[in-house]
């Protein structure tokens, strides 16, 4: 038998999404009336028509092999008729529609060890990005932190017992893959020294003037090393952005000791009553320290146990901070505030206090 | 290749604890793949080191695709030989991020023939991530992909692969069909997908109502959130079973965090000034039985959000305040069409459009791409009073 030459199929675009939609879907499409939080990590809407569908929410770590792929498929044909979904946030859902199957798939996700929760008021899946596990340009391992977190907010994620919604983000360089910076809380990854050049290198593998142009703050020039072209820093003028090593391999920026976490807080995306908004800085840097990052945990815990303790039903993070004021939150907190707190790039000055609207505080 | 098993006690600290382990899943994983062994043994070295092992490499990917694969080699092939290349694969992600099971083994099956059997599910912008493989598995890894119906997704400057939230399928909230507008607008747009010609990346996120749930307003460089304009609907009588309901305090918990101070309750009558309303939600999401968006939906366009690279972080501007969107979707595309047109010419390599809005101003990229400006664009009037007059016209 002549094998036939299969022609190459190009530009199809992503299968038709109604393809994967179970059948109560394909039915109540844009006729859903309300919804409601059954318990934790259960959602129960309802539609016009009266059909009720439970989406059960369970925590995946975002790096999954291909075994547990198959096993919530698996889970999904034994209780939700082979049909799941998943979040914005890297938790999957099985998408239920007998009730009865609600109690037996929780309890196997948990012997699974995919615990079920993230819904309303608590701390769901953090979003995040590659580091070390993938990336080249991360100052700090995204999934070891983001493990090492979660499993201290682990009561947050099965309950649902904070003032609102919080929304914890990581990204392990300022490229912010994850665009951590609309987070309640952002832990951010960063070098804190100028990249080092390898002359030997760069004249092969960098454009000098792309390289040049990609330093937003100008701390890069050309420079004749050995007789060949390549390019100096200016230390005193670099802000360690890691702009030129993107554009340029022969750069490079890690660096052991000074690499690490800074903590970013009162950042939302979403419109409610507050308009969404920038996390802004807490904690300029903590140090990397694998595999548990206690520092990080610890950093992160009490911004959550003191919010817990301080904000109003429905307030969020930065909701929060805005009512009871930033010199209050840091006292709060227990941080110390530091001249790093105050921006001195582009929007240098656009936070300065220009009033003496200013709550004090009777001497401690 | 089960036999390949490296010592990793930094990593195998992470196995403990409550929360889902990434290490049991790379374990997992290094049971039946090489690749995913040595991944596992060089994260250990940078657990050990405190640095990264990965460089970013040359350009790889498939024939006549300029995005899609992320090029990926250590620096210290020699001890990690079966991860000196490590590319990523994005796939298009079906929308909503929906999956029947049989779709999900048949991804699975098409990756553990030639890769390491890692995933994201999914990566910061929405594809399915496939991470781990080595040159010659990629065009295999294609043929197969499509053959399931199956498609990459962009990377590089191009236009990012479009998400959104569930939308209509789940959530009544749903101001227009985010999925039915995503799929529609990546069919459309698969050369700008797929082959990079933009000055820089270009994500779209569709959002169907201001809870935005997808973060577009942070994370997409066209940011399409859903809204209504005529009145918030009310049910009175499920008004009333919330007052007595004892779960919402309707005075403290909704009309007291009105951020637009347009809510009036006397203990019986919940009123809204919807003229004054922003359409923020928060009424909404508390009494969801009772009070639901208007019927004239719509979606608020904005654009320009991105993360601090280069020139600082930047949330979406409003561009359009209001626009129906409707299949076939002309406006939204005649816009797009229009703003990429004017920063594909003179956009800077690696200036996103946010950025370059902020360069030209707001003002006369409006007038390029012929909108008009409209006083809900920005939050006040400049008061800075060097103004640029036109002194040709
Ligand atoms: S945030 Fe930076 S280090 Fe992390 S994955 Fe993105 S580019 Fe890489
Ligand atoms: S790290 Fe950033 S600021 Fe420093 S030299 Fe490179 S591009 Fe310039
Ligand atoms: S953004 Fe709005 S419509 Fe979309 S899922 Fe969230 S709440 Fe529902
Ligand atoms: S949607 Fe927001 S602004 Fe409008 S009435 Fe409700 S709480 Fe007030």
């Amino acid at each position: 038998m002549a094998t036939e030459t299969v022609k190459r199929k190009t530009d199809i675009g992503p299968p038709h999404y109604e393809k994967f939609l179970p059948p109560i879907i394909k039915k109540n499409y844009g006729k859903w009336k309300h919804h409601e939080i059954v318990k934790p990590g259960v959602l129960m809407h309802v539609a016009e028509s009266g059909d009720k569908l439970f989406s059960v929410r369970a925590a995946t770590p975002r790096l999954a092999s291909t075994k547990t792929l198959r096993l919530f498929a698996d889970l999904a044909d034994k209780f939700s008729g082979g049909h799941l979904r998943y979040t914005s946030r890297n938790n999957v859902e099985f998408l239920v529609t007998d009730e009865k199957q609600i109690e037996p798939l929780i309890a196997r996700l948990k012997t699974e060890g995919y615990p079920v929760g993230g819904t309303g008021p608590s701390i769901t899946n953090i979003v995040h990005t590659q580091g070390w596990v993938h990336c080249h340009s991360a100052a700090s391992d995204a999934s070891g932190v983001v493990k090492s977190v979660m499993d201290e907010l682990f009561p947050h994620f099965e309950k649902m017992d904070l003032p609102a919604k919080l929304r914890i983000a990581f990204a392990c360089c300022l490229n912010m893959c994850g665009a951590v910076h609309c987070s309640d809380i952002s832990i951010l990854g960063l070098h804190r020294r100028p990249p080092k050049v390898n002359h030997a290198a760069l004249p092969k593998m960098c454009e000098i003037p792309t390289t040049v142009a990609s330093c937003p703050t100008g701390a890069i020039r050309p420079k004749t090393v050995d007789g060949k072209q390549t390019v100096e820093i200016i230390e005193e003028q670099c802000m360690y952005c890691a702009n030129c090593f993107t554009v340029c391999p022969a750069i490079t920026l890690a660096d052991a000791e000074n690499d690490g976490c800074s903590i970013w807080v009162g950042g939302k995306v979403s419109n409610a009553r507050h308009e969404p908004m920038f996390s802004k800085l807490a904690i300029p840097f903590l140090p990397n320290n694998p595999p548990r990052w206690p520092e990080v945990v610890a950093a992160v815990k009490n911004i959550v146990e003191v919010y817990a303790k301080n904000a109003r039903k429905y307030e969020r993070m930065g909701e929060w901070i805005e009512r009871i004021g930033w010199p209050r939150f840091f006292r709060l907190a227990d941080i110390p505030f530091t001249k790093f707190h105050i921006d001195d790039f582009k929007h240098a000055g656009e936070y300065y206090r220009r009033s003496a609207h200013i709550k004090h505080m009777p001497e401690a | 290749m089960a036999d390949k098993k490296r010592s990793t006690p930094k990593l195998d600290e992470l196995e403990k604890g409550p929360w889902p382990s990434f290490v049991k899943e790379m374990k997992q994983a290094a049971e039946k793949s090489a690749t995913a062994a040595d991944a596992l043994g060089i994260l250990e070295r940078s657990y050990n080191d405190k640095i990264g092992h990965w460089k970013h490499g040359g350009i790889v990917g498939v024939k006549g695709y300029g995005g899609g694969v992320i090029g990926r080699y250590n620096d210290i092939p020699q001890d990690f030989p079966d991860v000196a290349e490590f590319h990523t694969v994005r796939v298009n992600q079906p929308a909503g991020w929906f999956y029947t099971s049989d779709a999900l083994r048949k991804l699975c099956d098409i990756w553990e023939r030639h890769g390491s059997g890692l995933t994201n599910m999914h990566g910061s912008t929405g594809d399915i991530v496939f991470l781990g493989t080595k040159t010659p598995e990629l065009e295999p890894i294609f043929s197969e992909l499509t053959e399931a119906g199956f498609d990459l997704g962009g990377s590089g400057s191009d236009m990012r692969t479009p998400s959104c939230c569930c939308g209509m399928a789940r959530c009544e909230w749903a101001c227009y069909d985010t999925m039915g507008l995503t799929y529609d607008l990546t069919m459309h747009y698969q050369d700008e997908l797929h082959r990079p010609a933009f000055p820089y990346k270009f994500k779209i996120k569709a959002a169907g109502c201001p809870n935005d749930c997808v973060a577009s307003v942070a994370r997409a460089d066209l940011s399409i959130i859903g809204t209504w304009r005529d009145n918030i609907q009310m049910n009175k009588d499920a008004v009333a079973a919330c007052a007595t309901g004892g779960k919402v305090d309707i005075g403290k918990d909704v009309v007291a965090k009105c951020p637009s101070k347009c809510m009036d309750w006397d203990g019986k009558n919940l009123s809204i000034d919807n003229g004054n309303c922003v359409r923020c939600m928060h009424c909404i999401n508390v009494m969801p039985k009772a009070l639901a968006p208007g019927k004239d939906r719509g979606a608020t366009i904005l654009v320009g959000s991105k993360a601090p690279i280069i020139e600082g972080a930047l949330l979406s501007a409003v561009m359009v305040p209001f626009l129906k969107l409707e299949a076939p979707y002309s406006d939204l595309k005649e816009l797009i069409g229009a703003m990429w047109e004017l920063w594909g010419e003179h956009g800077k390599n690696r200036e996103r459009i946010g950025e370059f809005i902020q360069r030209v101003g707001l003002g006369n990229f409006l007038e390029q791409i012929g909108l008009e400006p409209v006083p809900e664009m920005v939050t006040q009037p400049r008061t800075n009073p060097y103004i640029f007059y036109d002194v040709k016209k």
